[in-house]
């Protein structure tokens, strides 16, 4: 017996985090049954406090064939990367 | 960076690797809590009221271990055994309290044997001992009845242990506390899929239906009065469980209205000679999930695990 329930996405944010972080993906059959589902399969271990589910359709990825275009510029502009200014050593969190 | 982690797992690592598989930060919910036995009640009498809410959650346990691979999703299938697991824990703390209260009611093993109080109370008690309501035993049916079974069993053992929190015994206090947070969710849980059932297809609603007319005879017996019940509450120990019938009644007509189900007009389940599941009188069903449940522990009563 098939059924459509969609895939989600799973997102948890750690105690001690300040973003969530994707865990892995399942399926439910609405958005309230998936964050239940999430909390039952990825937070056994006390994983995290806070959870996202996405419906996995509602992410827009990008392709790998696109990688190069995408992504190869930005290896060789130095002059963007902030590694010119020297910071006097009383300047915190930085 | 600080607080940033790559993955969700290395935050769980306090420095110590070897640490992983075991995750860190535990909490023990028994950590600092005065274990000594207050004054004023009957030991004897205290004990089986520990009995009593330990076998409710160890019986309905094992029912819901045996989803373990049978459930209808795999994610239902880990659902599942979660909340078996949790209550396993609640019924580990308060065999374990049964046993320091009324170290006689624990069964006695050969000399040197190695079997904590606990799990010699799980594992080697006689049918007659055990002090569970007839609900819980009942062999497993359909996925609708698994659901109704958890639906009415943790929202009346939520209203209780939301109740024992204010216990004298300063151990049922806090293992009513945690209960109660595992016992929210697994209110939360099964209420959802009453409703989803309820409102899905024809057999769905159907198998529900059916499900609640064949579990609400032994509803009753969940929140009946016992005398063990009236010394412990009287001594300040315990609930009583006729004083929460109201509001798990009120909890229940939500759940049946948003499922659009009326509430079963069925006669309750009769007691054999005024004794029932709380005095150790027990359908059928037991003795068998017992024999499987003990079968290995019986065969080992000097092992160790």
């Amino acid at each position: 017996m098939t059924h459509d329930w969609p895939l989600y996405e799973v997102f948890v944010r750690t105690k001690r985090g300040l973003n969530h972080v994707h865990v892995g993906s399942l399926h439910a059959a609405d958005d309230q049954m998936a964050l239940r589902n999430a909390r039952d399969v990825y937070t056994r271990r006390n994983e995290g406090v806070s959870i996202w589910v996405v419906r996995s359709d509602a992410i827009t990825a990008s392709s790998p064939d696109e990688k190069d275009s995408f992504f190869e510029p930005s290896g060789d502009k130095v002059y963007r990367h902030p590694t010119f200014y020297s910071l006097p050593d009383d300047v915190p969190h930085m | 960076m600080n607080d940033q982690h790559e993955s969700v797992y290395d935050g769980l690592l306090g420095g110590d690797s070897s640490q992983w598989a075991f995750g860190t930060d535990f909490e023990d919910p028994l950590a600092g809590v005065d274990p000594t036995v207050p004054e004023g009640v009957d030991r004897a009498a205290l004990a089986a009221y520990c009995l009593m809410l330990g076998d409710d959650a160890l019986v309905l346990s094992h029912r819901l271990s045996e989803w373990c691979s049978n459930a209808p999703e795999l994610e239902e299938d880990i659902a599942l055994a979660n909340i078996a697991l949790d209550l396993l824990g609640q019924a580990r703390l308060l065999l374990a309290r049964a046993a320091v209260v009324d170290p006689s009611s624990v069964p006695a093993l050969p000399e040197g044997s190695p079997v904590p109080d606990e799990d010699r109370l799980a594992f080697f008690r006689e049918q007659d001992a055990f002090r569970n309501v007839r609900m819980a035993e009942l062999p497993n049916g359909d996925f609708a009845h698994a659901i109704v079974r958890l639906l009415l069993m943790s929202s009346t053992r939520l209203a209780l242990m939301e109740r024992l929190r204010a216990s004298r015994d300063q151990v049922l206090a806090a293992i009513a506390d945690k209960s109660v947070k595992e016992l929210a969710y697994h209110r939360d849980h099964s209420a959802r899929w009453f409703v989803t059932l309820a409102q899905g297809t024809g057999e769905s609603r159907r198998r529900l239906l059916s499900a609640l007319h064949e579990l609400w005879p032994t509803y009753d017996e969940l929140l009946g009065a016992h005398a063990a019940c009236d010394e412990v509450s009287a001594a300040g120990m315990g609930v009583d469980p006729t004083t929460v019938r109201v509001e798990v009644d009120v909890v229940l007509e939500q759940v049946l209205a948003a499922a659009g189900v009326e509430r079963p007009a069925v006669a309750p389940l009769a007691a054999v000679r005024g004794r029932s599941g709380r005095d150790g009188l027990h359908t059928e069903h037991l003795g068998r999930m017992l024999a499987e449940m003990q079968v290995v522990a019986r065969a080992h009563p000097m092992g160790r695990w």
